[in-house]
């Protein structure tokens, strides 16, 4: 699986989709009556999608491409207070290395980090192809002045982040100021250099699925390079229906534009059953040109683990156990 | 549509059922051979394999069945409610025990996917058993007066595109009511009512209680002909329908028939766009088309028709059709030849009236009874697939410009079984669903089932209700 997909004609597919979008983003007025302006979600219509979706049944080889696929789109995440360069080399080790005892896995797609640990992040990587992923803009509830945002967001890149996954205002958003929102999302993707731009929406705290949908037209607009779920810190994290939800505003945004956007559900995926089921959603949804770590990833830390001990057991024919992938 | 990440094929399991290479009628609680000796042959539509070797039915046997009926009916009808309620309950949880056999056994005989007798048949099977085993003991408080009585003995004649779903329908109401039965399933599926007469069995239903009788038209019709029948209910085709109203005239049977329908899909401009594709798709694909309620007409908006056609367009070429014990597998098998010749004569009067015939790139397996989803645009209300019911994956495409010309459309059939109605408008639901003339309208959804909510038609689509409290009236004498 190759780590870095051509970028699709970007560029000039943006500017011909960024006209046509422009004068949507033109006022905080004209903002508001695009995103209420897309068509509602019907929660119980979406869910039971997802649900159905979720009963397909991937068996022998297509398990062993979706376990392999999974891997190579897992950002492995530690995001802890008590982060230190030890345990962060400890997974930047097990990004390249994932199963010790076979070298033919695939490695991870990034190590997502504090920015703060972002340089003992990329040292460990460098030269492996494995990504730098960096939370910023005041991860993960985002409430500091935009220049704080802004500076933790350069510190992450001048660090040597590959991939900046920052969060929006929330208390923006649901106040109805969503020209403030996007304005953040532009001020931020200028600071990120050649580092792509994941923006996290945290739709656990945006509660709606109409939300969910505006949340993703918005970032999309705002040259968003992937749309995130959450942050792993609130109650609800990534779920079928929301990114359900996300794939179908990336593939209309496609359709619409000509410019593909990435899709990152994060938090609460942690068997290879549920990682498989949201491949399907992928599949069936926006599409096979998804199906590649470029395009989807899963912000996770146990859900490796899990993918390896299936991924041995469809190689040797035998369940191993937590004794036999490494703790790190 | 090739992809990178190819289902393997994940077949359900065929071994979970055993299939006798030859079955007899079900009367007075045992197994018999038809009086003339004669029987007939089921196959598996999906690959025409013979899977066994069924009796025949005759008047013989039809008048022994409904003696045996009658004889069991002054004893059932005199059991405590409670009592009958608990053989309707052990019924109703050696089907969820039995679930996987009898959905695999469904699928080999219907041709519909594993996927849909799995997660929708035999669910709402076992809930129908369950809700009237629950009413049987209340029949004081159904609104009838205090005591209601029985009617007798129902004869029962039902389809093929719901085996046993439609044998619950029938047989729960009535039981829970104090009647006894005689049912007749199709020719094409009797299997599964064959495996529930041995579930009567199992849960030590008294003799005579149920008495299954397969067969064909000729059996059907004596049942409804004979003199001790009290209670006749029909589901299926509106001719078969009309000629059994026209030999029950001047009897005092009672009778409900469910008949065919031609249901409206109305899709307004403010609809969920992405919820609604998936509601058409449910509506006219469920079952490849082969249900009586389904969305066979898709009245859209005309402002937004485009948008939803490439969207649904876009859905329909990802569903898999093929092998229905596949766990992965959305379209399943016409259910006979004959149901697949009536189809494809329909599919060309519509190309032939000059509507616009559109499928996805779909190779159908070579054995077997096969059609591809299909949809119709270019189709106005004076085109034979608009008015026709197909009964089958064929969906009719047609536009609208105001909530009044949509209500006016989707009334204008001989039948009036079902319509869905998509927007997020609530008072646009409230209003529109006022002034349709069908029996069910479902709001942001569709083909959804339930034992409580009472199902039936206007017009040429039948009359009586079954389910909820509305379907014990059809076997209460009041």
């Amino acid at each position: 699986m190759p780590t870095t997909a051509p970028s699709p004609k970007r560029s000039a597919a943006f500017e011909q989709g960024g006209a046509s979008f422009a004068d949507a983003t033109a006022s905080d007025g004209a903002l508001r009556r695009f995103l209420h302006g897309l068509p509602g979600v019907d929660a119980v219509g979406l869910e039971a999608r997802a649900a159905s979706l979720g009963t397909r049944s991937i068996k022998t080889t297509a398990k062993a491409y979706a376990i392999d696929l999974a891997i190579s789109m897992i950002d492995l995440t530690t995001l802890e207070g008590a982060d230190t360069p030890g345990k962060v080399r400890a997974l930047a080790a097990k990004a390249v290395n994932p199963d010790p005892t076979d070298r033919t896995s695939p490695r991870t797609a990034a190590v997502c980090v504090y920015p703060d640990m972002a340089a003992t992040a990329a040292a460990a990587l460098a030269g492996s192809g494995v990504k730098v992923a960096s939370v910023a803009t005041a991860f993960p509830a985002g409430r500091a002045a935009l220049d704080v945002k802004l500076a933790d967001v350069r510190d992450a890149v001048a660090a040597g982040a590959d991939e900046i996954d920052m969060v929006i205002d929330r208390g923006a958003f649901l106040s109805g100021r969503y020209l403030k929102v996007y304005e953040e999302i532009l001020a931020v993707k200028a600071e990120c250099g050649r580092a792509r731009l994941k923006v996290i929406f945290e739709t656990g705290e945006l509660s709606t699925y109409d939300n969910i949908r505006r949340a993703s037209w918005l970032g999309m607009l705002a040259g968003a390079d992937f749309i995130k779920t959450s942050t792993g810190k609130v109650a609800v994290n990534a779920t079928p229906a929301n990114t359900l939800l996300m794939l179908e505003a990336v593939r209309d945004f496609r359709e619409q534009t000509g410019v593909q956007i990435g899709v990152k559900p994060a938090g609460g995926i942690r068997t290879s059953k549920d990682a498989i089921k949201f491949l399907v959603l992928v599949n069936e949804t926006a599409g096979e040109d998804w199906l590649d770590n470029h395009w989807f990833r899963f912000g996770a830390s146990s859900l490796l683990n899990d993918l390896l001990m299936q991924r041995q057991k469809l190689s040797t024919g035998r369940y191993s156990g937590p004794d036999y992938v490494t703790v790190d | 549509m090739a992809s990178a990440f190819d289902y393997a094929p994940a077949p359900e399991s065929r071994s979970v059922v055993d299939i006798a290479p030859s079955y007899g009628l079900f009367i007075d609680g045992e197994f018999t051979e038809a009086a003339d000796g004669k029987v007939f042959k089921t196959v598996s539509p999906s690959s025409e394999e013979v899977l066994s070797e069924v009796a025949r039915a005759g008047a013989e046997d039809v008048d022994r069945a409904v003696k045996a009926a009658r004889r069991a009916f002054e004893k059932w009808s005199a059991l405590p409610g409670s009592e009958r309620a608990k053989y309707l309950f052990r019924i109703a949880r050696i089907i969820q025990e039995r679930s996987r056999e009898l959905a695999v056994l469904e699928t080999l005989d219907n041709g519909k996917p594993i996927r849909e007798t799995r997660d929708a048949d035999l669910p709402l099977v076992a809930a129908h058993f369950f809700y009237y085993a629950g009413w049987a003991d209340k029949l004081d408080h159904a609104g009838y007066g205090a005591n209601p009585r029985p009617l007798g003995v129902a004869g029962q004649i039902i389809p093929w595109n719901f085996p046993l779903l439609m044998l619950a329908w029938k047989i729960a109401p009535a039981l829970a009511t104090g009647n006894t039965v005689v049912l007749k399933p199709a020719e094409t599926t009797p299997l599964s009512a064959l495996f529930f007469a041995d579930i009567c069995r199992q849960a030590g239903l008294p003799r005579g209680v149920v008495n299954i009788l397969t067969g064909y038209g000729d059996a059907g019709s004596a049942l409804v002909e004979h003199p001790d029948v009290n209670k006749v209910a029909f589901t299926g085709s509106t001719a078969v329908g009309k000629a059994i109203a026209r030999q029950i005239a001047g009897t005092d049977k009672k009778a409900t028939l469910e008949l065919g329908g031609k249901g409206a899909n109305i899709v307004f401009d403010d609809a969920p766009v992405d919820q609604a594709v998936e509601g058409i798709v449910t509506g006219i694909f469920f079952n490849q088309g082969q249900v009586c309620c389904a969305g066979s007409r898709l009245l859209v908006q005309e402002s937004v028709q485009d948008e939803l056609l490439h969207s649904l367009k876009r859905r329909l070429s990802t569903l898999r059709l093929g092998d229905p014990l596949d766990k992965n597998t959305d379209i399943g098998a016409i259910n006979s030849e004959e149901q697949l010749s009536r189809i494809t004569a329909l599919v060309e009067s519509g190309e032939a009236e000059g509507a616009e015939r559109w499928s996805a790139p779909c190779e159908l397996p070579s054995a077997g009874y096969w059609f591809a989803p299909t949809l119709f645009t270019n189709v106005t209300q004076a085109h034979t697939v608009a008015r026709d019911e197909i009964f089958g994956p064929v969906l009719s495409v047609l536009s609208f410009r105001t909530p009044d010309e949509a209500v006016a459309k989707a009334n204008n059939t001989q039948y009036g079984l079902s319509a869905g109605i998509w927007t997020e408008k609530g008072s646009r639901i409230l209003a529109v669903a006022g002034k349709l003339r069908a029996g069910v309208v479902w709001a942001n959804t569709f083909n959804k089932f339930d034992p409580t909510s009472p199902f039936g038609g206007y017009k040429e689509s039948g009359f009586g209700r079954e389910g909820g409290r509305h379907g014990l009236e059809a076997y209460l004498d009041v």
